[in-house]
């Protein structure tokens, strides 16, 4: 395999990135080696045909892009993944230190920021529907998307301002079982 | 006359749903045996019917494997060849060993009593016992639903290991005809040397076979009605040359089908395609169940029992012992290397799933008697193994792997936050796994992918059909061509053609014909929204107050139908998996209309966000009108903003004429870039495929652009078609999959056949 000093040595910054996204030499090399490389452009993401069978795949995309950029690089790459880490139940609780990057509120939060598009931290009513038209079939009408946009948000807007923050967010969704949060890497 | 008894009493179990859901119809089959070989026995008082190795093996068997190969999925296959190759070979070859020398060393300690048997025979017989078999994989591993890893790792073993049981069967029988003292070095090299020419020498074949039926069904264009005979005449035909050469015959036929199934479906027409699965699984359910009625009519035969319990049990205990410690074993080592490492529930099931089925019994029956006397002995336990796994271990599979899976969450409290997010959130790892595993092309797929590209496909696909090969750019000229049809009827129904007439007072009124608002399309708004709405056609929409408050006076029922409908509704991600491939069922995916609309509403909002990408780069441009590239991949019927304030309504397309050049592509490419940074995504495939189509063929008198009175485009065929008489002719259709009845269109099919072959090879021009 190669002497995974020398390979782990060829990605700029390992160590921050280790550091910062909680992943193990194996996983930086392995994850370099499927990178390879490359500055992803949008077509890469786009020409993956699993991506179009997904209702959200295009918001996934324009995630791993940041406001400006074209191209995604192996930082950025390496950081989302690192999201869907699964989480570490032992982990010490040092008050100081910033969260993990797979704890469960940043996995929320990426959640959150797909449905938020304008990122202005809320989720107004129209990017709920936006996000429900995307992810249900066409075989709902206008009104019971609205219904269901509107049931929605009164079930977590807690202050009343027809939106939904990220700690609203968070307290409707406690249920978000582990087995679901985390991907093998 | 016993067929038509075993046709009826399987259709009566088929009907019977909440009997197997429970036993595994292949367990039910083996009953019926019993009963049936009571039946004869009674009647005759010998077993007239017996499962005779030669039919079994001619007869019964290819038509399974030719199936199953046919209809397995490929990329899974191929991208866990590794460790399925290591699971065939050195676990069956342990399996074998193991089981062959315990068995002697009790026989030697005397567990079994007065046997005449050597160690080479328990060798022979361990051999013959290993062998997982793919019927009854099959069968059992229908009703369970695992995941499609675990699926394609247990069935691709049984598969494969064929070579290996092949290979140790002769070989032991070979040397159990020398007798144990002429064995030495020589003789095992050339056991070994064996395996490697039977394995490799049958897979060969069965290439060599695959790539005859790709090859003949490019010329297979007029007789289209019997396509599908020639696949499975030819499919066998491979089957039969491996025996011939005393080669592997069933991983000749397993190559032949995994490997010509993706050209052959692309050059067969979608009929034949039809007619050849549905014909192979009818002929595969009738070789297994008569394979298992047939397992169950030979038990009943009183002289081939000879019952020696110590043999019979040990045998058993051996076979799931060893087949657990080698699976662990096997998937232990395997986990070091692999990205995905394999559950523990899941080598559990893989050992579970291990079960012995016909093959084992067909090679136990043709064991030569003079050879080996203990034959019937064998036989006998072979056929209890049988039982054992298929009957025992197919009934208490789906228990099993129910209760091992972790339990999900009642979704009947969730709320509906909690439904939408936990969707999204399948969603959004699926997307995660699919982003790691295609970055994660290795060498080898990208240079089989380069090579299909280069060589195999302008061999083996018709040239039609290499046009269509990719699936996005397939997916996207399926839109373009309903929204023209579309466009099409609507002109047509409003009345005469008016709109050829009078083009430019041609009002077809869509909005007011399907009802729709258009009010809340929010314009492009460049950069900022990756994912522009599309306004998608739901039931024609009542006025609707959409007062919170008033949907707080409503009564329960409504909150109910909130959640029923997030139930009903949202979009199943691939998170469940289930195994591609089913005896039973056509469906090569789980829900092939909702991955058909998803994809068409990707590839639409795409395709909306891209050309609302060029506006701002291309100005009215004068359009040439140019011959050569009329070949309508692109009849527009794209969506185009219906802003009437947008002074882009006719721009969609002008590219100059000569945009064929890469210069060109680069060019659009990189404005378009500038201009909309990370918009989203744009498929290479209809990038430079959008830049060389042939631009919209607005009539000369059409370049104007604030011309957008006259047509107020649907949202499914909103912007113009190219229409002056010549070019009216270019808006049909390629391929009249799309069945279009529209006899406009229809008409302009003949006249389109020359277009196709004029299609720039832009298609492999990707930046």
């Amino acid at each position: 395999m190669g002497s995974t000093s020398s390979t782990l040595l060829k990605i700029p910054n390992v160590e921050v990135l280790m550091q910062e996204t909680g992943f193990s030499p194996a996983h930086m090399i392995r994850l370099h080696d499927r990178f390879k490389l490359r500055c992803l452009f949008p077509q890469d993401f786009g020409a993956i045909k699993e991506l179009a069978m997904n209702p959200i795949g295009d918001r996934i995309i324009g995630a791993f892009f940041c406001p400006g950029k074209e191209t995604v690089d192996f930082h950025t790459f390496v950081k989302i993944l690192a999201h869907f880490r699964p989480v570490d139940k032992n982990r010490p609780k040092e008050p100081n230190s910033p969260e993990p990057i797979n704890s469960r509120s940043n996995k929320l939060r990426f959640a959150f920021q797909l449905y938020d598009q304008d990122k202005d931290g809320k989720i107004s009513r129209d990017e709920l529907l936006k996000v429900l038209q995307a992810m249900l079939g066409m075989q709902v009408t206008e009104e019971q998307l609205e219904s269901i946009a509107d049931r929605t948000i009164q079930e977590a807007d807690l202050d009343r301002d027809d939106a939904i923050s990220f700690e609203e967010f968070r307290k409707v969704s406690p249920e978000i079982l582990h087995s679901r949060c985390f991907i093998k890497v | 006359m016993t067929h038509i008894i075993i046709c009826l009493l399987f259709l009566v179990c088929e009907l019977n749903h909440s009997v197997t859901s429970v036993f595994p119809e292949s367990s039910l089959l083996i009953m019926l045996g019993f009963i049936l070989g009571g039946i004869v026995w009674g009647a005759d008082k010998a077993q007239t019917f017996k499962l005779i190795p030669t039919n079994f093996f001619y007869y019964l068997l290819p038509q399974i494997i030719l199936d199953a190969s046919y209809c397995m999925p490929n990329k899974l296959f191929f991208s866990n060849l590794g460790a399925i190759l290591i699971h065939a070979i050195i676990g069956t070859c342990w399996n074998a060993g193991t089981v062959g020398i315990a068995l002697w060393a009790c026989y030697e300690g005397g567990a079994m009593g007065n046997l005449n048997i050597g160690p080479l025979q328990f060798l022979l017989f361990g051999a013959l016992i290993s062998a997982v078999d793919p019927v009854a994989v099959i069968a059992v591993f229908e009703e369970v639903h695992v995941n499609e890893v675990l699926y394609i790792l247990v069935f691709g073993e049984s598969l494969l290991n064929d070579g290996v049981t092949v290979v140790l069967y002769n070989v032991f029988d070979a040397f159990v005809s020398l007798g144990g003292p002429k064995i030495n070095a020589a003789e095992i090299i050339k056991g070994i040397v064996s395996f490697f020419v039977v394995a490799f020498g049958g897979s060969f074949l069965g290439v060599v076979f695959a790539i005859l039926i790709s090859m003949l069904t490019r010329i297979t264009k007029n007789v289209q009605v019997i396509e599908a005979g020639f696949i499975i005449v030819l499919g066998y035909l491979s089957y039969l040359t491996a025996e011939m050469l005393s080669l592997s015959a069933i991983l000749s036929i397993t190559f032949c089908g995994v490997c010509c199934q993706k050209y052959i479906n692309a050059n067969m027409d979608e009929k034949s395609v039809t007619t050849l699965r549905y014909t192979l699984k009818v002929m595969a359910n009738g070789s297994e169940t008569m394979i298992f009625v047939f397992l169950g009519v030979s038990a009943i035969d009183k002289n081939i029992w000879v019952w020696n319990t110590g043999f019979i049990l040990l045998t058993i205990f051996f076979v799931v012992i060893f087949r657990f410690i080698g699976v662990f074993f096997l998937n232990w080592i395997l986990n070091q290397s692999r990205l995905i490492p394999i559950d523990i529930t899941d080598q559990f099931v893989m050992a579970y799933g291990g079960l012995r089925g016909a093959v084992a019994y067909g090679l136990a029956a043709l064991l030569d008697e003079k050879k080996i006397p203990e034959k019937n002995l064998m036989l006998g336990t072979t056929l209890i193994v049988v039982y054992f796994t298929v009957i025992l271990q197919g009934i208490t599979m789906k228990p099993l792997v129910q209760w091992l899976k972790v339990k999900k969450a009642t979704h009947s409290d969730l709320t509906l936050n909690g439904k939408m997010n936990n969707r999204a959130f399948e969603h959004i790892l699926t997307a995660m796994e699919d982003i790691c595993g295609r970055m994660g092309d290795n060498w080898w797929t990208r240079h089989w992918n380069y090579f299909e590209d280069k060589y195999v496909c302008w061999l083996l696909l018709k040239s039609d059909a290499r046009k269509h090969k990719d699936p996005i750019f397939g997916a996207f000229h399926k839109l373009n061509l309903e929204d023209a049809t579309k466009y099409v009827t609507e002109g047509e129904r409003k009345g005469s053609l008016d709109f050829i007439r009078n083009y430019d007072s041609a009002s077809v009124d869509f909005k007011k014909k399907l009802a729709l608002e258009y009010g809340d399309i929010t314009p492009y708004i460049t950069g900022i929204d990756n994912v522009p709405v599309t306004s998608v056609m739901k039931n024609p929409i009542p006025s609707v107050s959409l007062d919170i408050h008033e949907q707080d006076r409503k009564s329960l029922p409504d909150k109910l139908s909130a959640h029923h409908l997030l139930d009903q509704h949202l979009y199943k991600s691939r998170r469940d998996n289930r195994p591609t491939y089913s005896r039973s069922h056509y469906n090569t995916s789980e829900n092939p209309d909702e991955m058909q609309e998803i994809f068409q509403r990707t590839m639409r909002s795409r395709l909306e966000s891209f050309k609302s990408a060029k506006m701002g780069v291309n100005p009215a441009k004068k359009l040439s009108k140019h011959p050569k590239k009329d070949s309508t991949h692109k009849p527009n019927g794209k969506p185009a903003d219906p802003h009437r304030t947008h002074p882009y309504g006719d721009e969609d397309f002008e590219f100059s004429a000569d945009s064929a050049s890469s210069s060109e592509i680069a060019g659009h490419f990189h404005r378009r870039s500038t201009n909309t940074p990370g918009a989203g995504v744009d498929n290479p495939a209809f990038i430079p495929e959008m830049d060389t189509s042939p631009p919209m063929r607005n009539p000369p008198w059409q370049t104007e652009t604030g011309n957008n009175t006259a047509v107020a485009p649907s949202q499914r065929a909103q912007g113009r078609l190219p229409w002056t008489s010549t070019n009216l002719r270019h808006l049909a259709l390629l391929r009249m999959s799309t069945r279009s009845t529209d006899s406009f269109v229809m008409a302009d099919a003949s006249l389109d056949e020359e277009a196709p072959e004029e299609k720039p090879g832009t298609h492999h021009t990707r930046l």
